[in-house]
């Protein structure tokens, strides 16, 4: 036991003194923990309970909610095959199935010589380079059968990560169009510097003239969010940038980290100036690990450029720093309530609103949560005036939107457009041909029949968060809608009785029909849960986690009509399946030892 | 001085700064079903069964302030309706076999059931695997009847100040856990405040389960709507 | 007026233990009034083994083995109202508790590995129906239409439900009535 304890001590040690001991780190902390050990060992448990005057159970509770944190052991390698609709139909369940085959592990355990594990997880950010999965915690894509039978003798041959061939873990940005954001020759410092000429009450005029809107998708005003940040009091004001892109089939903010950081980073800062924060978090999701080294560099350029950190620019007055904050595995925490509680080392649940962030958010204090690409636009703003920006994109929509790409088309990737551009246009400067449908905004969103392709990416028309997945005519709505809600399922915080049981009864249901003992009940019962989930949730991932469903069954409603095969109720297990035990136990296989699925 | 005002089915009820719907309704002796609210503790928001209409606005009215003259629905069918199937998703959740259970007719799970009339769980069952902790000498857990409300929770935490109760896991597979390996290995006594909070038959003396005859216990003697407090 | 044809009523108990059917017993003499309304099809009140055509069904206990799975079959081709009545049939009840063991597990131990058990083997003979590696409520294998909860429901309780329908109304039980113990 002893010896237990000293063996977590170790490292421990090293990983509290970097986070200062501080209890709103702990997900920092057990993030590295398990970076280190593999696991969360129970006695690590013990350990940062006595070290941080935690509870334990507080602490369990919190390793408990992150998908990728583990309290038993789960192999030196845990291989997550990311598991988006796109990744579906690139085929990611047969390469998932032959590297299990060819390793003797069954998915979703541990294989016996506890070498590795492996799973699907909820979409990685990579589908515009798909299948893609994740190894402790790093992103491979573009898997092959090829490149899947060369990470099998990786494995096998144990060779650590850092050995295997660089070109796995080369991610592209695949920028497919630019426009004023992605176009822009940025110069770090010059928003900044416009900042201070123009003064902070002058600038917030100008982001309120500009009409910009949050980038996240439900379209807040900047503007007003930064001016009630402002006026509200505190102890300390907050900037807390967005960048837990967990929406399937979003990935804008992984290219705009990568080569946009310094934009954002900045853009963070213009918030600190006006509404007067000293501190800022950017939240990033766990799946985008890889970009943690490189965005702590471009901070520490930004320091030495004196555009970070204390007198900014030489004003004695404006001090402001950003630490980065790793997310592991949990899509509610894109609800700023949610990561706020999960920056403070929380499980990641929504609060009750009111109040909002804006008056009562980090440490109950004003904060500012903001997405990456709003943040970035703030810039252009501030360099270029309000009015510019307004002149850009449509009446209620004003300046550019980035889309995420994925799906069947040629070009997957990034497509920034002036806010108002059509479906129709989008497809056709990607490549799709055939279009059956377009999932815009992800799950959450609209699904968009070919009937509706001249309508436009608008807050009044086709809000959106960037994702924007194209299926064509081969591909099955049904199963699209049935991943989407599986998604759903797996990613509810639990908090509210709708969203928790619901989301499961939904997969359920979906699963249900999808194995062939589908009949109209189960589709008026679909439709009942529907209604529930989106009149009782809690937060918006019950609100929206039947939408898929909804727009289908509208929209594609033959795709569930051959489902429902049977006339009268059948139930949702296989009858003759259940017998099978007691038929293996007694050595039986005569008729009466069966049941039939409909008499 | 009068107070502010708000209608709730059609009645008038007068509330005071920084009440909650619910709040201002108990002090009226109206009942609005509720689990997962307890009047001494925080509003924890998370059963939903107390979500009313508040000028055509479904919200939990545990965490809603009412605005004067603002007009609340409550008892129609409609959102009845919704909370007999917010009923029914707790009872197959989890695994309540009330025949078996010492907090049959004491419980607030099983009488808004009766309450809102729910003949049946509706649902198909989870029958989640759940371990009882009898390891303590005085008091039982079973979790098998957890609703996630948190109560017990927020009672030794705050109350207690001992910690004993956490929520652990995500999604569907939330749970209760304790501080420790088991029960009798936290520090719970009989005494705390978090022995007495559980609305239903997780947190259970030993010994004494039963001793009230069916016809006598709390709720076979007047329905939940009949305590106002609904407690 | 013509007498109107009484409805026929069939009653069954699958994993149950016949306490519903107590508690049927128990509307006493109110029996003779509903008698004059109904009349009996499969039930153990008559020994009729199979059901014909019925306008009620009255199933207590839930769905353990083959054999419930073809009873519950036959009631709900024959009945058009199905009722189920009790836990069991309702949410598994006291069977269910089962339900978190395996049934190779439960098998082995009943009958191979108890203590005081010598020579004991798993019983394969046809006769015997198989059980379901879950108990099942009733409502999760057909489509039931009406349910009386209660461990059992009381005499009133059934006598409501009961009367309620053959006054064409929708069952309903007030405070004091409806029960799941």
């Amino acid at each position: 036991m002893v010896s237990q304890v000293s063996t977590h001590a170790g490292y421990l040690d090293d990983i509290l003194a970097r986070h200062h001991h501080r209890t709103n780190q702990l997900l920092q902390v057990l993030i590295e923990a398990q970076a280190h050990y593999g696991y969360i060992h129970t006695s690590a448990i013990d350990y940062l309970s006595l070290q941080l005057q935690l509870p334990r159970a507080q602490i369990e509770g919190v390793a408990s909610f992150y998908s990728f944190l583990y309290l038993q052991p789960h192999g030196d390698y845990r291989v997550l095959f990311s598991d988006n609709i796109t990744d579906r139909m690139l085929g990611n369940m047969d390469l998932m199935l032959s590297l299990c085959k060819q390793l003797w592990v069954e998915p979703g355990k541990i294989s016996e010589d506890g070498l590795l594990f492996v799973s699907t997880t909820s979409c990685t950010g990579m589908c515009d380079q798909g299948p893609a999965l994740l190894i402790n915690n790093i992103a491979i894509n573009q898997l092959t059968g090829e490149r899947i039978n060369e990470i099998c003798v990786l494995i096998r041959e144990r060779v650590p990560l850092l050995e295997w061939p660089a070109e796995y873990f080369e991610i592209a940005d695949n920028i497919r169009r630019s426009d004023i954001l992605l176009g822009s020759n940025f110069q770090s410092g010059r928003s900044l510097t416009a900042l201070l000429q123009r003064g902070t009450a002058e600038t917030l005029q100008q982001i309120k003239v500009s009409r910009l809107r949050g980038r996240g998708g439900a379209g807040f005003s900047t503007g007003m969010k930064w001016e009630l940040c402002q006026a509200a009091t505190g102890r300390e004001h907050f900037v807390v940038c967005n960048a837990d892109e967990g929406e399937p089939g979003t990935f804008k903010d992984r290219v705009l980290l990568n080569r946009y950081a310094d934009m954002v980073f900045e853009g963070m800062t213009l918030c600190a100036r006006i509404i007067g924060a000293k501190r800022g978090f950017l939240y990033l999701r766990g799946e985008y690990r890889y970009l943690l080294e490189p965005l702590l560099s471009v901070l520490q350029g930004r320091r030495e450029k004196n555009l970070l950190g204390t007198s900014i620019l030489g004003n004695n007055d404006f001090n402001f720093d950003i630490e980065i904050h790793l997310g592991a595995g949990a899509y509610v925490c894109g609800e700023e309530s949610a990561l706020i509680e999960s920056l403070e080392g929380h499980r990641g649940t929504p609060r009750n609103r009111p109040p909002f962030p804006v008056t009562h958010g980090y440490l109950n204090q004003p904060t500012v949560v903001n997405n990456v690409e709003t943040f970035a636009a703030t810039c252009l703003i501030a360099q270029n005036g309000g009015a510019w920006y307004a002149g850009i994109g449509t009446d209620t929509s004003s300046g550019s939107k980035i889309l995420s790409v994925s799906g069947d088309c040629e070009r997957p990737g990034l497509y920034e457009y002036p806010f108002g551009v059509t479906v129709a246009q989008v497809l056709s400067d990607c490549g799709a041909k055939d279009t059956q449908a377009v999932q815009i905004s992800g799950p959450s969103g609209v699904c968009i029949a070919a009937g509706e392709f001249q309508r436009r990416i608008a807050f009044d028309d086709i809000p959106t968060a960037g994702a924007f997945m194209v299926f064509d005519q081969s591909r099955d709505m049904f199963e699209v809608a049935r991943n989407f809600v599986h998604f759903f399922a797996h990613e509810s915080c639990g908090f509210c009785t709708p969203c928790r049981v619901g989301t499961s009864l939904l997969s359920n249901m979906m699963d249900k029909l999808s194995q062939g003992h589908g009949s109209a009940c189960d589709l008026v019962e679909i439709e009942k849960l529907n209604l529930l989930l989106q009149s009782t949730s809690h937060c918006g991932l019950g609100h929206s986690a039947c939408n898929p469903v909804l727009d289908t069954i509208a929209k594609f409603k033959p795709a569930y009509d051959i489902r429902l095969t049977h006339k009268e109720f059948t139930p949702a297990f296989d009858l003759d399946s259940a017998l099978s035990q007691a038929r293996q136990m007694t050595g039986r296989d005569d008729a009466g030892a069966h049941l039939r699925e409909c008499e | 001085m009068n107070n502010p005002t708000f209608t709730l089915d059609g009645k008038t009820i007068p509330f005071t700064e920084g009440q909650t719907i619910i709040q201002a309704a108990i002090a009226a002796s109206v009942y609005i079903p509720h689990l997962c609210f307890n009047p001494e503790f925080k509003a924890h928001g998370s059963c939903k069964l107390c979500t009313v209409k508040a000028n055509g606005r479904k919200t939990a009215s545990c965490t809603a302030q009412p605005q004067p003259d603002m007009i609340v629905e409550s008892n129609i069918q409609e959102l009845n309706d919704e909370r007999r199937a917010l009923l029914q998703m707790l009872f197959v959740e989890g695994n309540h076999f009330c025949p078996s259970c010492e907090m049959s007719g004491q419980c607030q799970l099983q009488a808004t059931a009766y309450e809102l009339n729910m003949m049946s769980p509706h649902f198909d069952h989870f029958f989640p695997d759940r371990p009882l902790d009898a390891s303590h000498p005085e008091y039982l857990l079973d979790f098998n009847r957890c609703i996630l409300c948190s109560l017990c929770v927020q009672a030794s935490r705050d109350v207690d100040g001992k910690n004993v109760f956490a929520l652990a896991g995500r999604g569907i597979n939330s749970h209760l856990i304790v501080n420790a390996s088991q029960l009798a290995e936290t520090g719970f006594s009989g005494d705390d405040k978090a022995a007495h909070v559980c609305p239903v038959g997780v947190i259970l003396k030993k010994r004494v389960g039963f001793v009230v005859p069916v016809g006598q216990r709390k709720y076979d003697l007047l329905p939940i709507s009949a305590l106002a407090k609904g407690d | 007026m013509p007498v109107p044809a009484k409805l026929r009523v069939a009653t069954t108990s699958l994993a149950g233990c016949f306490g519903c059917h107590m508690s049927i017993l128990d509307i006493d003499e109110r029996l003779l009034a509903l008698l004059e309304l109904i009349e009996f099809d499969r039930s153990p009140l008559t020994d009729i083994k199979h059901c014909g055509p019925c306008d009620i069904g009255i199933i207590e206990g839930g769905v353990c083995n083959a054999e419930n799975v073809h009873v519950l079959r036959e009631f709900r081709a024959n009945c058009k109202t199905l009722i189920a009545i009790g836990a069991c049939a309702i949410n598994g009840g006291l069977p269910a508790q089962r339900n978190h063991l395996s049934v190779s597990t439960i098998l082995n131990e009943v009958y191979q590995t108890q203590h005081g058990l010598v020579g004991g083997f798993i019983p394969n003979d046809p006769e015997l129906p198989l059980l379901l590696d879950k108990v099942h409520p009733i409502h999760e294998v057909v489509k039931i239409d009406y349910f009386i909860p209660g461990c059992p429901p009381s005499a009133d309780a059934i006598w409501k439900v009961l009367t309620d329908l053959l006054a064409g109304k929708t069952p309903e039980l007030g405070h004091g009535l409806i029960s799941y113990d």
